[in-house]
């Protein structure tokens, strides 16, 4: 390089120059536009408007008889409306006490006077399978609820989480009751 | 790659991973490459088709993750694409917009790399690498131009499939082969993009091959001198990154123009129209960069010739290491080569005007002459026929002889001469010998 | 650097203009609109009342298959409100759907029959046809296009539908009007095989819709005077919206965009200066 060196500058030496504030100022501006890009580039992947347009569904829970459940399909998961029996509510009542690993009462997972209704989303909360109902089965160690297939988690009548890998309750969906027997999910 | 490494690796680490997979070396010889010190900023068109190919496969890969290459579903993916996915609008822009901007680069680069005798020895095989990544760049635009299966898409796609078939014998079969059913159909745009998503890829393999034969000679310069010394070259970092840095930013900015203020100036009105098989549109036009192709086709009023000159047209571009006779790479020092240059770019230009233009339009409106052969003098299909005879006696008649009876000027000895001796234009006669100072 | 772009602009510039042909057609009256140029937007207002004109005139004929009843709350759209980023819980657009004319076909999950729903945000403005066989019978044989893209799908944009809604004009004489047309110059076709006149052939051709607005056919409730012109310039404007509905959040962004490139130019451009400033070159 010596030999082209013309001007003053000849004892700084060009890797000096990398240093100096304005290449900084370049590079810092050339990492911040690949940065700016990049947020767009990410944001893509979210669900678009339309997708999230279609996200609330309508449901007569009058159709589901006592003791039974009807699994729906809920932003393409399955949810579950179930009518539950007095036993049921009473043993989901009784479950408030016991020691939870995710604490939520009964009543905070129902609406109120309207305790026969417990409406789901039908996802293990462990590694997202679908847990089927275990048939009322009070047997030690099991809570007359759902059971998964997957890793054996264990939810009571409640949908709460008492016995396996998952860690938190069945999740209760947004819903309202729009009239005294159609809800709105969502 | 020419030269020697310069690469010592300093810790343990590094020469551990020397010795197995010398990834960082690689790295360091490409960054300290000897670049002559003399390129100006056409040289700048090569990074910058490194931009818009990473561009444009990163809002490829993108798109494709919500278009819907089928009959029924395309266009609506596509509205759902401009209406509904968060910034889907801004990154289809790019994209649509980049393939024009990544033409506009690489015809710079092309006719910089013609006047600059980039292609001659010892660098005819990185032409012949610059020349496909060409061709399947047009094939690439080509598929991509139909996936949005609006009515432009679709005519397009029946035309230039149709082209295909004019081969003998062959032909037909492949334009079948194409399309896939009796005609352009969704089977034809499934197979269309499953090509475009491809082809990308071929092309950054072959650009792979392109900086690899670079590498093997060094690049060419202004001058068309070969490197002497050390003192001819600067290393490619940090000289050539910041310049082509800059020029990549300046570029950018024609292409934000484009992306945001007139996104549609390079699109067609009829492509927002879903494809329909029984409205042909009043004006078929390919893109702007294929167009002067598209006149050399319809300058000749028969299928198969017309076939065949556009072929050709391709050919020569592939053939011009083998055509030119000069021994002087650069036309900065033969200026008679020069001009015929410059006739040849205005050549393209006009060839391109005629292409966007009805073949019987008439050139100078209102103007009626005398009709020669089978139509008026004053129409277009005659300015591209003699444009077209230009482009051919070009690369066919003028290349050759010239390269054997003009006289060129005096050439400096090396980069630095010219340099030192006249910080200037270099003058004729700059043939002092190269000084050496320090 | 100048001649370089300079350059540029000469190879855009020569190969992007348009292939004007030869339509026999009258060009599209240039209006002014308030999206015109780099910093131009959408008037809301405009968008409202446009909107208003697709609902009560245009809808009966034309669907919209593309925009769907959220749009319109989303940013830059007629009933935007930052209130309301979340534009399926936007009261207007909500009362839009509810009170839709038509309703929306479905199956009934429990009997699995054909049946009809109100319309929500999630759908699309319901068309006026099940299908385009239906819209052509319904419509003289002749399909009225989709209006959401209508705006871009046809040279001259806004403009064009306007000199369209605005252009109709009585046939000169020696004009034979087929029946179930109106004879419009603004209107590309070729009317040669129907002129018995004296002189050049008139220019423009026939369209099957019959002139679809007049003063006060629609009445605007920001107290904008219903005038025919009005109209027309409010529902181009509208489907201008409806064909590129985030052109307003692509002029922001494209501002803060073209700001930092400029400065990033400049800091690059130094920084080359200072890197080469040892080397004669």
């Amino acid at each position: 390089m010596a030999e082209s060196v013309v001007g003053a500058h000849a004892d700084e030496a060009p890797d000096q120059d990398r240093r100096d504030f304005i290449h900084i100022a370049a590079m810092a501006a050339a990492v911040g536009g690949v940065a700016a890009v990049a947020w767009p580039l990410i944001d893509q992947m979210n669900p678009s408007a339309d997708t999230l347009a279609l996200s609330s569904i309508e449901y007569d829970v009058d159709k589901v008889p006592l003791g039974q459940q009807v699994v729906l399909l809920y932003r393409k998961q399955p949810l579950f409306v179930r009518h539950r029996t007095p036993q049921e509510i009473a043993e989901a009542v009784a479950g408030d006490h016991a020691d939870l690993r995710d604490p939520a009462t009964d009543a905070s997972r129902v609406k109120p006077g309207k305790a026969e209704w417990l409406v789901l989303i039908g996802v293990c909360t462990h590694l997202g399978c679908t847990p089927g109902f275990d048939g009322g089965n009070l047997a030690p160690g099991h809570y007359g609820g759902w059971l998964c297939p997957c890793h054996g988690s264990v939810y009571d009548t409640s949908g709460r989480i008492r016995r396996g890998p998952a860690p938190l309750n069945l999740a209760v969906p947004d819903y309202v009751f729009e009239t005294d027997t159609k809800i709105k999910v969502g | 790659m020419s030269g020697h490494s310069t690469y010592e690796p300093k810790t343990a680490v590094e020469r551990w991973i020397d010795t197995r997979l010398p990834i960082i070396r690689f790295g360091v010889d490409l960054m300290d490459f000897p670049t002559p010190k003399n390129l100006n900023y056409w040289w700048t068109f090569g990074g910058i088709l490194a931009f818009c190919l990473v561009t444009q496969i990163v809002t490829g890969v993108i798109l494709a993750m919500h278009f819907d290459p089928s009959g029924t579903g395309a266009f609506s993916s596509l509205q759902g694409i401009m209406r509904n996915v968060d910034y889907g609008w801004l990154i289809r822009y790019i994209h649509t917009t980049g393939a024009s901007m990544f033409f506009v680069a690489v015809y710079i680069h092309i006719f910089r790399g013609i006047y600059y005798g980039s292609y001659k020895a010892p660098r005819e095989l990185l032409w012949l690498i610059g020349a496909a990544i060409y061709l399947v760049m047009m094939a690439t635009a080509f598929f991509g131009y139909v996936l949005p299966w609006g009515n432009m898409s679709f005519w397009g796609a029946k035309v230039i499939t149709s082209i295909v078939g004019a081969v003998p014998v062959i032909g037909p079969s492949i334009t079948t082969w194409l399309v896939g059913g009796f005609t352009v159909d969704a089977p034809t745009l499934n197979r269309f993009f499953s090509l475009h998503y491809l082809f990308p890829f071929i092309i950054a393999a072959l650009v792979g091959l392109h900086i690899w034969a670079l590498h093997v000679p060094g690049n060419s310069n202004p001058l068309g001198v070969d490197v002497k010394s050390k003192s001819d070259t600067v290393p490619f970092h940090p000289y050539y990154t910041v310049k082509d840095g800059f020029a990549i930013a300046l570029f950018m900015i024609l292409f934000a123009v484009f992306v945001f203020y007139m996104p549609n100036a390079l699109l067609d009105t009829d492509n927002n129209i879903p494809a329909n098989p029984l409205q042909t549109p009043a004006h078929i036009v390919p893109e702007w960069y294929l167009l002067p192709y598209y006149a050399i086709l319809r300058a000749i009023p028969d299928k198969l010739s017309g076939v065949i000159a556009l072929a050709g047209a391709i050919a020569c571009i592939f053939a011009l290491p083998f055509l030119d006779t000069s021994r002087v790479r650069s036309m900065r020092y033969r200026p008679q080569a020069k001009l015929y240059f410059f006739i040849f770019v205005v050549d393209c230009l006009v060839l391109g005007f005629c292409g966007a233009h009805e073949p019987n339009e008439q050139v100078i409106p209102g103007l009626t002459t005398f009709n020669l052969l089978d139509s008026d003098l004053n129409t277009y299909v005659w300015l591209s026929r003699i444009a077209a005879a230009y482009y051919f006696v070009y690369f066919l008649v003028i290349t050759p002889i010239l390269g054997l009876r003009e006289t060129p000027l005096p050439v400096p000895e090396s980069i630095s001469s010219p340099v030192l001796s006249h910080p200037a234009a270099p003058p004729a006669g700059a043939t002092a010998s190269p000084e050496k100072k320090g | 650097m100048l001649r370089k772009v300079l350059a540029l602009a000469a190879v855009v510039g020569a190969i992007a203009a348009p292939a004007f042909a030869a339509t026999s057609s009258l060009e599209p009256k240039v209006q002014s609109w308030s999206f015109n140029g780099p910093f131009g937007m959408y008037d809301q207002g405009q968008l409202q009342r446009g909107f208003k004109v697709y609902e009560q005139v245009c809808s009966a004929c034309h669907s919209m298959n593309y925009v769907a009843f959220h749009d319109l709350g989303e940013p830059g759209g007629p009933w935007w409100n930052p209130k309301y980023p979340n534009s399926n819980d936007n009261p207007w657009v909500k009362a839009i759907a509810a009170g839709w004319p038509r309703q929306v076909s479905t199956i009934n999950s429990d009997t699995g029959d054909e049946t009809h729903r109100p319309p929500t945000t999630a759908d699309v403005l319901v068309p006026p046809f099940p299908n385009d066989a239906a819209a052509r019978a319904s419509n003289g044989g002749a399909l009225p296009p989709d209006m959401s893209l209508l705006v871009s799908a046809r040279d001259g944009g806004p403009n064009y539908v306007y000199s369209i809604v605005t252009g109709f004009a009585a046939p000169p004489a020696g004009l034979d009007v087929p029946p179930g047309k109106y004879y419009n110059p603004y209107f590309p076709g070729d009317v040669t095989a129907n002129w018995h006149g004296t002189g050049p052939t008139p220019p423009g051709g026939f369209i099957s819709m019959p002139p679809p607005l007049t003063d006060c056919k629609v009445t605007f409730d920001d107290g904008t005077p219903c005038k025919l012109d009005q109209e027309a310039k409010d529902v181009a404007a509208f489907l201008q919206w409806a064909s590129d509905p985030k052109m307003d959040q692509r002029k922001q962004l494209g501002l803060a965009v073209m700001i930092y490139l400029f400065l990033f130019s400049g800091l690059l451009y130094a920084s080359y200066r200072r890197i080469w400033r040892h080397v004669a070159h």
